[in-house]
């Protein structure tokens, strides 16, 4: 172990491929912010990224427990990374319970970098460590190196002097270590000297403090004699092209104004505020100027049924939710699903039941999206596999709701929906345009409501039409003139033909691809969602090992492609991988008579790249 | 549908046809109980549409779920029968996006008052322009006789056979408490009183919510009959208008007055009793508006005070609409550059 104290070595720079850095401390600590500063920073300076932002429930929860601790893990390489990382290399600790929760996630030999003013009795006591023990001094980091400073007080010595409060003062600590990352790994810090000054335009005495800080902790692993290595970490090889950084929920927020400027509609954006899914609305409420109407309903039933009346008066309706909220909103679903209206719900995935875990990430809401409503009630699925996908993806359940005039739910989660990576992002002359089909009267023929076309779609017929006049409604409605119809063999008529509306869209979306891997061999891991990285990676290792191993990912649940079966059968194994108790394998097993193989994970946490490699070495030997 | 000529148009100028009652008849077979007090209602309405001054086209009915709420299929306008409470919610989505359309929104007792409670008092706070039809009978009609919120304490139902222990809503006041904008009761058995209610309710620029007392012949028959048949109808019922004294009575000669805060019932015939001390009627009131939901004893009760009818209070304030649509318009007046917005602030090139 090395302390501050200890002088005369001098430092080495070495290079790295990639790190992973676990920033963690209380809630209050402004451990995200630092976090995301690194992040914009090691993407701009082009390496490639992932992030996993792990907050507590509680807003401040009591400062310096195991419950307040706030954790922002960044995966930054000089080549391609597709998670945010299995284990650590750095684990950055404001405080004792930071370290007691994070330290199973460091590898062997990484680096702690410690603030020992965290590690007083009362946070030791407070982190639950025996009396009179410390870690830091009690030889258990021995496997690691430890790097330890009294932040508060390097802090307190910088900005002495300059009229500030001390409480105001120790608001800048996380300016200091972030100011020492950037020395650690040889960062220009020019990125968050401009947010500063941005952030606090109106305070220049907050810019001031907190540049000055920030410029000391560059300086402290500069001047200190500590011995110490910083790490180069180059550029990755990205694909050419233009890149920026962006968060799931920001892309899911992007790629529904972009759908709704394709398809010529206004967007109506109709919710509640609910962790993880609340970063959607706020993003959009920014963006006005394009026409987009966020409402903040009263509750999540009214964010859904506004959403419905915006689809019936001709605007492109969404709501959005976690799994509580969308529960709420299941007999309104049906209703948009009687009523053949455009509405795209997007369930951004949180543990479960109930309130479960708020915070923390799961794919256990796949079964509520295809199954939970009342009555035969089927409608189309759209699953993102990364926060970039989310764009897409997004843009896709819109073009499918518009064009096929039907309910499409957006499948995210907390892990996509709150992590970050670089996106090369269109143009948006390259986007498809979404085209609705409105209905306009003819003359000397009655108005048919629910006529359709090959896509078994009716038209949008929309008050203000003159000669449309129509009433719709969640009751039974007979073929084509919608009127109310209680008739057996019309119901059953239409229980099929609404099935028929989603089994057809399958001709409107694309086939199912391998994303890695032969397209026939002894494995083929099946996943969804938000896995997509974890699979990535285990299975490019196990290919360069020598494994016969591939992997799909299947973004369509509903429909599924019409290849997706022959894809499954020139696979001896399909593994799939869920954060659940297997969801997804019980469709596939339903639809193909497969023994689909589950690897499932429940703790609130993504799979870790290894977890899935060992299972995929299991089967593949 | 009757083709007028209007006197200032050239011969060349297309000629409006005007719409009368019947061209808002749907081709739907009405399908309430015979005698329903639903059948007075929908005819005032349908007689109303060719007046307010809207296109056919332009009208939109919406409505949860009851028998009131089948409203919308015998409408020839535009209809949305939706799911149970929730019509507040779903003409609340459409007016944000259509705010030129002029939206009912027709409900009941059980609908707006017990499962769209919720929504129903926050469209009045919202003040979106949409005209509330509340079809109130005091019992589920539809789920055949269960007692609603609106039904009177110790009422006897299906559910409740030792009677009713919930306190019920006074709807007026709740809507009141929820800063309505324009707060009305009229009656199924008074066509013409609810057709004058009804077209202030439509000229009214806000959430119009017209409370109609409208009786169920087949689960809670003569509910409201104190206030609607002759032989009780004048000493029981207050019929307000703006300006005019409160007073009421076979001959109207008695009168309401406000003892302090306190309203009193005064004999106009007694001595010492002048019509000049009495209540005047200002519907912009919203202190004697508060007071005047309060008129709410049931007709057992000695000495109760009559139950009003007419225009309780009305209120000029923005709608919810107007205010966002300023806001969308001036935030697009800064333009909206969908490569701008996908490019971001901070960006970086791979060559």
């Amino acid at each position: 172990m090395e302390t501050l104290e200890k002088k005369g070595t001098a430092k080495e720079t070495r290079e790295a491929s990639s790190v992973v850095i676990l920033f963690a401390g209380d809630s209050g600590d402004g451990i995200q912010l630092t976090g995301s500063q690194f992040t914009n920073t090691a993407a701009l300076l082009g390496n490639d990224i992932s992030t996993f932002p792990n907050f507590p429930a509680e807003i401040r929860a009591p400062q310096g427990t195991l419950a307040g601790v706030s954790g922002f893990q960044l995966h930054f390489g000089s080549v391609n990374v597709y998670t945010a990382g299995d284990v650590c290399d750095v684990l950055v600790v404001m405080n004792a319970a930071a370290l007691k929760a994070n330290i199973k996630s460091l590898k062997e030999g990484g680096t702690i970098i410690a603030n020992s003013d965290g590690f007083d009795p009362k946070n030791l006591e407070l982190a639950k460590y025996a009396k009179g023990d410390n870690p830091l001094t009690n030889g258990s980091l021995e496997k690691y190196r430890v790097i330890t400073m009294d932040v508060t007080k390097l802090t307190r010595a910088c900005l002495e002097g300059s009229g500030m409060g001390i409480k105001e003062i120790d608001r800048s600590k996380n300016m200091f270590v972030l100011g020492f990352i950037y020395w650690m790994y040889n960062r220009d810090m020019s990125f968050t000297l401009e947010f500063l000054k941005e952030q606090f335009k109106k305070r220049p005495e907050l810019i001031e403090a907190n540049t000055k800080v920030l410029k000391a902790g560059y300086a402290f692993g500069d001047t200190t004699e500590t011995p110490m290595t910083r790490y180069e970490v180059k550029k990755a090889p990205m694909e050419k092209g233009t890149y920026r950084n962006i968060m799931g929920n920001q892309a899911t927020a992007y790629g529904l104004i972009a759908a709704s400027q394709k398809a010529g509609l206004k967007l109506f954006y109709g919710t509640y505020p609910i962790t993880p899914a609340s970063d959607i609305l706020h993003e959009l409420s920014k963006h006005k100027n394009f026409g987009v109407k966020t409402f903040q309903a009263e509750d999540e039933i009214a964010g859904v049924t506004s959403a419905i009346g915006a689809s019936f008066g001709g605007a492109l309706g969404v709501t959005a939710s976690s799994g509580p909220g969308i529960a709420l909103k299941g007999e309104a679903i049906g209703l948009a699903v009687m009523l053949e209206l455009p509405l795209v719900i997007i369930n951004v995935q949180r543990g479960g039941p109930s309130t479960g875990l708020p915070t923390k990430t799961e794919q256990a809401d796949l079964m509520q999206a295809m199954y939970g409503r009342n009555g035969e009630c089927p409608v189309a699925i759209v699953a993102a596999q990364s926060p970039s996908d989310c764009f897409y993806s997004a843009f896709e359940a819109c073009r499918i709701a518009v064009e096929h005039m039907i309910p499409t739910f957006l499948l995210t989660d907390g892990y996509i929906a709150n992590g970050s990576e670089p996106w090369r992002f269109p143009k948006s002359a390259d986007l498809k345009e979404i085209k609705p089909q409105f209905a306009k009267a003819v003359e000397g023929e009655k108005f048919l409501p629910y006529r359709r076309d090959e896509k078994l779609s009716r038209q949008w017929a929309i008050p203000g039409t003159k000669g449309l006049e129509h009433r719709i409604g969640g009751i039974e409605k007979q073929h084509e003139t919608g009127n109310i119809s209680y008739d057996p063999e019309n119901h059953e008529f239409m229980v099929k033909l609404r099935q028929e509306k989603v089994d057809r869209i399958a001709d409107y979306i694309p086939p199912q691809t391998i994303d890695n891997g032969k397209d026939k061999g002894k494995v083929l891991v099946l996943g969804w969602g938000s896995t997509y990285g974890s699979i990535k990676t285990a299975v490019r290792e196990a290919i360069a090992e020598g494994y016969s191993v591939s992997h799909a990912h299947v973004k369509y649940l509903s429909p599924l492609p019409k290849n997706l079966g022959d894809i499954l059968k020139s696979f001896d194994k399909v593994l799939m991988p869920e954060m659940n108790n297997g969801q997804f394998s019980k469709v596939i097993r339903d639809r193909f008579m497969i023994d689909a193989i589950g690897l499932n994970k429940i703790q609130g946490m993504p799979f870790t790249a290894e977890e899935i490699k060992k299972k995929i070495i299991e089967l593949a030997k | 549908m009757r083709v007028e000529k209007r006197e200032d148009m050239s011969d060349t100028q297309t000629l409006e046809p005007k719409l009368t009652p019947k061209d808002f008849v749907s081709d739907q077979d009405v399908r309430w109980c015979p005698g329903c007090g639903d059948y007075s209602i929908l005819k005032q309405v349908q007689s109303i549409m060719p007046e307010i001054g809207v296109k056919k086209e332009d009208i939109v009915f919406i409505s949860g779920i009851g028998c009131s709420s089948r409203f919308p299929y015998y409408m020839e306008t535009f209809g949305l029968h939706g799911i149970h409470g929730r019509a507040a919610a779903i003409s609340s989505g459409l007016k944000t996006v259509r705010p030129e359309l002029s939206v009912w929104m027709v409900t009941g007792d059980g609908d707006c008052l017990s499962i769209g409670g919720n929504h129903f008092i926050h469209l009045l706070r919202r003040n979106f322009d949409i005209k509330v039809l509340l079809f109130n009978n005091e019992i589920y009609g539809l789920t055949k006789g269960q007692y609603s919120p609106a039904s009177p304490l110790g009422k006897v139902t299906k559910s409740t056979p030792m009677g009713s222990v919930d306190h019920p809503f006074n709807p007026l006041a709740l809507a009141l408490g929820a800063d309505g904008t324009f707060i009305a009761r009229s009656m199924d058995r008074d066509p013409k009183h609810l057709r004058d209610v009804l077209m202030r309710a439509n000229k009214h620029r806000g959430t119009a919510l017209v409370e109609i007392y409208q009786n169920c012949n087949v689960f809670n028959d003569g509910a409201f009959e104190v206030f609607t048949e002759k032989k009780t109808k004048k000493l029981e019922t207050l019929f307000v208008e703006q300006g005019k004294p409160l007073v009421f009575g076979e001959n109207n000669e008695k009168g309401i007055k406000l003892d302090g805060f306190k309203p009193v019932i005064v004999d106009l015939n007694a001595n010492g009793t002048s019509a000049n001390d009495l209540w005047i009627h200002d519907e912009k009131d919203p202190v004697k508006a508060s007071i005047l939901v309060r008129f709410f004893d049931s007709p057992d009760k000695p000495n109760h005070l009559p139950r009003p009818f007419g225009v309780f209070y009305t209120e000029d304030r923005f709608t919810y609409e107007d205010a966002l649509n300023k806001q969308v318009e001036e935030a697009s007046a800064r333009g909206a550059d969908l490569d701008a917005l996908l490019r971001g602030k901070n960006t970086w090139t791979i060559n």
